[in-house]
C-alpha cells in the first residue's frame, strides 16, 4: 500500500480542537466530521484538500482531548497520511485503531515544505519527498501495534481474537 | 534496581513481575469509563467487531456528562444510545445527565482504589493517579476493544518526578502547582511519561488538590500523573468506602533505587497564583503580572476545579461581596454530590448573594458545547483545563486559566485579580 499526494503543512502542537472543534461532537457521521476537518486551524482544508494529500506536522500533533472524532476526521476527508516529528499518544493510538496512517519522523518534518510532493511506503516505514528527491526512515513500529496495522485496524483485530476465543 | 510505583501498577496488571519502560504489556483494566462523547462511537465500534457482551458489566462505568443535560436532538439521540446500551448490558455504574462529570464522580463513588489500573474513553481520566492509581485514557475504539476483550496494549511509560518543597501562600492549591510545572516543562514536556508528584507540599496538599494536579498531567502530554498513596489518601478513602484499609489494599509506593528519566524540583515558599494565558496551559504568568486583562465571564467548575474545596474557595472570596456587573459567573459543582454539600454548608446562598449562577453539574462551558459559551473577542477566566483556540466558544475568545481563588476574585474586580486585591 502507497499513500501520495501533495503536502499541508502545520506546526508544532496541532490540538484536536483545531482538527475538529468542539462544537461539531454531537456529529458521528465520518463524512459530515470530514466536512469540519482542520477547521481550527484552515477554515478551507476540507475543500482544498485531494484523496491522498499529506499532512506533515511537527511536535505532539493531536494533542488535547481523546476524540476519536480527529483522526476520523482526517481519514474520511481524504488525508493518506500524517507525518508528525511527535504525536501525543491518545492521537497515535487512535489513529492506528481506525487505520488512519501515521508516521512520526522529524527529519521529513523539518525538510518539506507545503505543497511538496510526497510518497509513502510505510510497510518500508519509507518516505519520499518526491519534489526535492529527498528520502526518510519513519520510526518502526512496535510488535504488537504492527499486529493491529497489519490487520487493518482494531476492529477486524479484535474480531479475530473473539472469534479465536469461540472455537 | 527497583520500579516506581507506575510500573508496579502496570507489571500486577500484566501478571509480571518486573516491566521497564518502553515494554509493550497487555493489561487487564480493573475498571473501564466512558460517556457521551466517546461512548457511542464505542458502541458502534463495539457492535461492529461482532462483540455481543461486555466483559464485565460491574466493571464498565458509563457518565452522560458533556451535552447534557441534553443540548439538542443530537446529543439526546446520543444520549439515549448510552442508555439503550447500558440497559441491554446491565451496565450496573451507569450515570444519566446531571448526575455529575465523570472524573468528580468516580472516585467520589469510591470505584477507583489506589494500585487500581483505569482505562477511560476520556482525556482527563489521568485524574484518578490522585489515589495512587494508574489511569489513562483511550479513544473510542481502543474502549470498544477493551470493553469486547477486557484487556488492551499499553506501553509502560517513563517517570518524571515533579517535587514539590516549601510553605506555600494560603491563595495556592494544586491549580497553581500544575500551572508552574506545566509552565515549565510545556505542552509536550513529559509527552508518554508518567508524571509523579511528591515532596512537601503534594504531602501538605489535600486530596481535591491532588486530583487537580492529576486532572492536568495530560495538559503537558502525560500519559498519566500519580502521587503515592498515603495517610491522606486512605482517610478520604474511609470517608467513601468502609471496606477500605491499609490491610485490604497494597499501598504501593516507588522505590529508593527506581529509575526516573529526570526529577524537577520546585520550591513553591513564595509562589503567587498562577494563570495560564491564551492559547496553551504553558503560557503560565503570576497573576500579579495580567492585572490589566479586563474580562466578561468567569466559570468555576470542571474535573479540574468543580469539587468541595474549590467551591469553598471560591465562597471565601464571595462572600458578603457582589460579583462584577458585567461579569457572567457560572459556578458549576463537579455533582450532585458536591452540590449538596455546597447547599448544606451554605455556599449555594454565598454565591446567589453575589450575583453569581448556579449551575447542575455538567461538563458544558468547559469545552464550549453548551453552558456559557464565549461570543467573539470576549474573555474568560475559568477553573478548567484548556485554553486552546476556541475551547470555549469563538475563535476569537480567549480563555485564561486560574485556580478557585483568582477566579472568584477576578469576578468580583471585572478583570484578572489576586485575591488580596478584594
Ligand atoms: S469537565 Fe471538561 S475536561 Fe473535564 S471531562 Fe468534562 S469536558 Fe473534559
Amino acid at each position: 500500500m502507497e499513500v501520495s499526494g501533495r503536502v499541508w503543512k502545520f506546526g508544532d502542537n496541532v490540538d484536536t480542537d483545531l482538527i475538529i472543534p468542539g462544537q461539531y461532537l454531537t456529529i458521528q457521521d465520518p463524512i459530515e466530521l470530514g466536512k469540519h476537518c482542520m477547521e481550527g486551524a484552515d477554515r478551507d482544508f476540507a475543500s482544498k484538500i485531494k484523496p491522498g494529500d499529506i499532512v506533515v506536522a511537527g511536535h505532539n500533533f493531536g494533542c488535547g482531548s481523546s476524540r476519536e472524532h480527529a483522526p476520523l476526521a482526517l481519514k474520511s476527508c481524504g488525508v493518506g497520511a500524517v507525518i508528525a516529528a511527535s504525536f501525543a499518544r491518545i492521537f497515535f493510538r487512535n489513529a492506528i485503531n481506525i487505520g488512519l496512517l501515521v508516521l512520526e519522523c522529524e527529519e521529513a518534518y523539518r525538510r518539506t515544505n507545503p505543497q511538496d510532493e510526497m510518497l509513502v511506503q510505510p510497510e518500508f516505514g519509507v518516505i519520499k519527498n518526491l519534489t526535492t528527491g529527498e528520502e526518510f526512515r519513519a520510526a518502526p513500529y512496535p510488535p504488537l501495534v504492527a499486529g493491529i496495522v497489519q490487520a487493518g485496524g482494531l476492529v477486524p483485530y479484535v474480531r479475530m481474537r473473539l472469534q479465536g476465543q469461540e472455537k | 534496581m527497583g520500579m516506581t510505583i507506575t510500573e508496579k501498577i502496570l507489571a500486577v496488571h500484566a501478571g509480571k513481575e518486573k516491566v521497564r519502560p518502553g515494554e509493550i504489556v497487555q493489561v487487564r483494566p480493573d475498571l473501564l469509563m466512558t460517556n457521551d462523547i466517546s461512548g457511542p462511537i464505542a458502541v458502534d465500534v463495539f457492535k461492529s467487531m461482532g462483540a455481543a457482551r461486555v466483559f464485565d458489566p460491574e466493571k464498565v462505568v458509563i457518565v452522560l456528562d458533556h451535552f447534557t443535560p441534553n443540548k439538542d436532538v443530537k446529543a439526546a439521540k446520543s444520549s439515549t444510545k448510552m442508555r439503550e446500551f447500558a440497559r441491554s448490558q446491565g451496565i450496573v455504574h451507569f450515570y444519566d445527565a446531571g448526575f455529575g462529570i465523570e472524573h468528580v464522580v468516580l472516585p467520589e463513588l469510591g470505584l477507583v482504589r489506589p494500585g487500581d489500573l483505569v482505562i477511560g474513553g476520556d482525556s482527563h481520566t489521568v485524574t484518578y493517579g490522585a489515589l495512587g492509581a494508574f489511569a489513562t485514557g483511550v479513544g473510542s475504539t481502543d474502549l470498544a476493544g477493551a470493553m469486547a476483550l477486557g484487556e488492551i496494549w499499553l506501553k509502560v511509560p517513563e517517570t518524571i518526578r515533579f517535587e514539590f518543597t516549601g510553605k506555600p501562600s494560603r491563595w495556592i492549591g494544586g491549580k497553581d502547582l500544575i500551572l508552574l510545572a506545566i509552565g515549565r516543562i510545556g505542552v509536550s514536556g513529559a509527552l508518554y511519561c508518567a508524571m509523579e508528584f511528591g515532596g512537601e507540599a503534594i504531602a501538605n496538599l489535600g486530596m481535591d488538590g491532588r486530583f487537580t494536579m492529576c486532572n492536568m498531567a495530560i495538559e503537558a502530554g502525560a500519559k498519566a500523573g500519580i502521587v503515592e498513596p498515603d495517610e491522606k489518601t486512605l482517610a478520604w478513602l474511609n470517608g467513601i468506602r468502609d471496606d477500605i484499609s491499609s490491610q485490604t489494599i497494597g499501598l504501593l509506593h516507588s522505590d529508593e533505587d527506581c529509575a526516573y528519566k529526570s526529577v524537577i524540583r520546585f520550591d513553591v515558599s513564595d509562589l503567587e497564583p498562577q494563570v495560564a494565558v491564551p492559547h496553551l496551559p504553558s503560557n503560565v504568568r503570576p497573576v500579579s503580572e495580567l492585572k490589566d486583562v479586563e474580562i466578561h465571564q468567569v466559570v468555576i467548575g470542571s474535573c479540574t476545579n468543580g469539587r468541595i474545596s474549590d467551591l469553598r474557595a471560591a465562597a471565601e472570596i464571595l462572600r458578603g461581596r457582589k460579583v462584577n456587573k458585567w461579569v457572567r459567573t457560572l459556578i458549576v459543582p463537579g455533582s450532585q454530590r458536591v452540590y449538596r454539600q455546597a447547599l448544606q454548608e451554605g455556599l449555594v446562598d454565598v454565591f446567589i448573594d453575589s450575583g453569581a449562577i448556579v449551575a447542575a453539574p455538567t461538563c458544558g462551558p468547559c469545552f464550549g458545547g453548551h453552558t456559557g459559551v464565549l461570543d467573539e473577542g470576549e474573555r474568560c477566566v475559568s477553573t478548567t483545563n484548556r485554553n486552546f483556540l476556541g475551547r470555549m466558544g469563538h475563535e476569537k475568545s480567549e480563555v485564561y486559566l486560574s485556580g478557585p481563588y483568582v477566579a472568584a476574585a477576578s469576578a468580583i474586580a471585572g478583570r484578572i485579580a489576586h485575591p488580596e486585591e478584594v
